[in-house]
């Protein structure tokens, strides 16, 4: 961390600090700390100016776009197979589910289902990249809040979930497998067996992290009481996934309002809640839903009818005429594509609704009267994939 | 917790017809409050409810439909309905001066569900977790004043979906607090989600799949492309 010597309206913003002393029995320094664009705790290029005066936070503005890279605008002259590889590189933790709800939308334009077999398939996909992408935030969590070892464990552990997604896509990070009507191929020999193996070390690495993670000591002590937010002020802010659940309110997508062509309800399991909405309690509802997906995972692997991957689609797609708005509950929070289609190869546009761009866009609101240390707390556990916000 | 079941009532086949009344239910309510702010409306049965409403009502739209339960905040942001100048879809591709071909005639302006007059239209949505639903708003714009209140101070995450469409269509949000760019540099000229904003990528290397691939059988008389 360093004070910032650059751009913009920096000069402005440390007269600014100056005159914002907040603190008037200790005279204390305003000042401007710059965080990134590279910064361990940013994920990528995420750059935040907060205003301080002495270890308080009076201010904290993210400066987004060094990774915009218009997929809006490329959407327009893309045909929708060649979306599908493009939204890949979204969420790039759990690329599979950025395809579902965009292909789920096209599907819906063009009232095709898929064949029941693709139905369960990407179901398990989908949850195999929750558990692949929120695995890793355990780790990197852990990691920002000086507990390295979390880290170590899990890039280990999620190996057994990259290695499943890619034998059956091919693909370890950008699967570019799911396609509208079904599914590019059907899953290898062996496959379920196997994933049922990776399932189990996932569980048990769940339970590793709460051991060692979760329930540490000084884990707690940076994470409990800090960054409280409402449910109200989540709601306003449009914050979804674990980060609304963690301020208590019950709703998810994969249970409430579960887009036809996902089979959610053929599994048992439970959306967890907790009322405190601080750090801790978004670790520990991404925690548990890492287990309810491996679970969901497991129940949906004995599960599978068999029959084909995919339905009689045309070999040229033209999408009919009309809009549709899908959302699916992505390991973020709520992804979706608005799509307005005229009848053409390709959409006449596309509202790309990512999780992360309103799940930080509370940062400001939450950051201001913390200390430094906790900004990283909380930047942490809102947790955000640059490329979901940038897109 | 143990609402396992809820999943199942909203698939359209079963509840198709409950969930119509749903929708007309709630459109009716908005139109009872809002009054002649409601311009048009569009529902798909069991799927989704669109309504267009009056620019100067824009703001209350927003209140009305907070206080009927749609307290959470989806997206915000805008439609070109141009016709893009550029042609239409990949065939377009063709209309390139690399390729010799003549452009091709744009076709009229038609604009989506709910309607609309203008070029530019607001797009926003807003969900309401108790009743399951959620509501797309379109407000149109017309060319020469792309201005429109500010929903921030009704959703607080409408702060940075009005910083982007401000900086990708051109527009201006009455009583925003924060209006600086969001993702484009400051010095950038040009609105880049507006129609007639060239992709020059695409101008400058045509796209290898449309001019050096044959067109597919009986695809080629249908899209008259080709010999």
């Amino acid at each position: 961390m360093t004070a910032v010597s650059d751009p913009q309206s920096v000069a402005a913003l440390v007269a600014e600090a100056n005159d914002n002393r907040v603190n008037l029995d200790f005279e204390t320094e305003g000042m401007t700390l710059n965080m990134g664009p590279q910064h361990p705790a940013t994920h990528g290029t995420l750059r935040i100016i907060a205003r301080l005066d002495g270890e308080q936070v009076i201010s904290a503005e993210p400066m987004c776009g060094y990774m915009h890279r218009g997929y809006e605008k490329l959407t327009e002259v893309r045909t929708y197979p060649q979306i599908n590889a493009l939204i890949n590189r979204i969420d790039w933790l759990g690329s599979f589910a950025n395809e579902v709800p965009f292909i789920l939308a096209a599907e819906k334009l063009m009232d095709v289902e898929a064949p029941p077999r693709a139905q369960w398939i990407r179901t398990i996909l989908f949850e195999m990249s929750r558990v692949a992408n929120i695995s890793l935030f355990l780790g990197d969590f852990g990691l920002q809040l000086g507990g390295m070892t979390a880290g170590f464990y899990a890039f280990r552990d999620r190996e057994w979930v990259l290695n499943q997604i890619e034998s059956a896509t091919g693909g370890r990070f950008h699967p570019n497998f799911d396609r509208i009507g079904g599914l590019k191929d059907d899953l290898p020999k062996g496959w379920i067996e196997e994933s049922h193996t990776a399932m189990d070390k996932l569980l048990a690495f769940c339970d590793e992290m709460e051991d060692l993670l979760v329930g540490n000591e000084i884990f707690q002590g940076r994470t409990r009481g800090i960054g409280v937010i409402p449910a109200e002020i989540a709601l306003s802010y449009g914050l979804s996934g674990a980060n609304l659940r963690a301020s208590g309110v019950d709703w998810d997508l994969r249970r409430d309002n579960c887009p036809p062509g996902l089979v959610y309800d053929k599994a048992d399991w439970k959306v967890w809640t907790h009322p405190d909405g601080d750090c801790f309690a978004r670790t520990w509802v991404r925690l548990q839903e890492t287990r309810e997906a491996a679970k969901i995972v497991k129940q949906l692997l004995d599960t599978i009818p068999s029959g084909p991957v995919m339905a009689k689609v045309p070999r040229i797609i033209k999408v009919p005429a009309g809009e549709a708005y899908v959302a699916t509950e992505n390991p973020l929070g709520e992804m979706g594509y608005y799509v307005v289609s005229k009848g053409d190869l390709v959409p006449f546009r596309v509202k790309i609704r990512s999780a992360s761009f309103n799940n930080i866009s509370v940062l400001p609101w939450v950051a201001r009267g913390a200390y430094v240390p906790d900004l990283i707390s909380i930047l942490g556990s809102l947790y955000f994939i640059l490329g979901d916000i940038d897109r | 917790m143990d609402q396992l079941s809820s999943a199942d009532t909203e698939t359209p086949e079963e509840a198709a017809p409950a969930t119509d009344d749903a929708r007309e239910a709630v459109l009716a309510e908005f139109t009872a409050r809002l009054g002649e702010g409601v311009l048009g409306s569009h529902i798909r049965v069991g799927d989704d409810l669109w309504i267009r409403v009056e620019r100067a009502h824009w703001l209350e739209a927003a209140e009305v439909a907070q206080s009927m339960g749609y307290r959470f905040f989806d997206f915000l942001s805008a439609i070109d309905w141009l016709p893009s100048p550029f042609g239409r879809d990949m065939d377009a591709q063709e209309d390139l001066v690399v390729a010799g071909t003549p452009a091709k005639e744009p076709e009229a302006m038609v604009q989506g569900y709910a309607g609309g007059d203008t070029r530019f239209q607001l797009l926003a949505r807003l969900y309401s977790i108790s009743a399951g639903m959620g509501i797309t708003f379109k407000c149109d714009l017309p060319d020469d004043d792309l201005t429109a209140p500010t929903w921030s101070n009704v959703f607080a995450g409408a702060n940075w979906h009005e910083r982007e469409a401000r900086e990708m269509f051109g527009f201006s949000f009455d009583g925003h607090p924060n209006m600086i760019n969001m993702y484009l540099p400051v010095d950038f000229v040009g609105n880049p989600l507006r129609k007639d904003f060239p992709l020059l990528a695409r101008r400058v290397r045509p796209w290898p799949g449309i001019v050096d691939v044959e067109p597919m059988p009986g695809v080629a008389d249908e899209e008259g492309e080709g010999e």
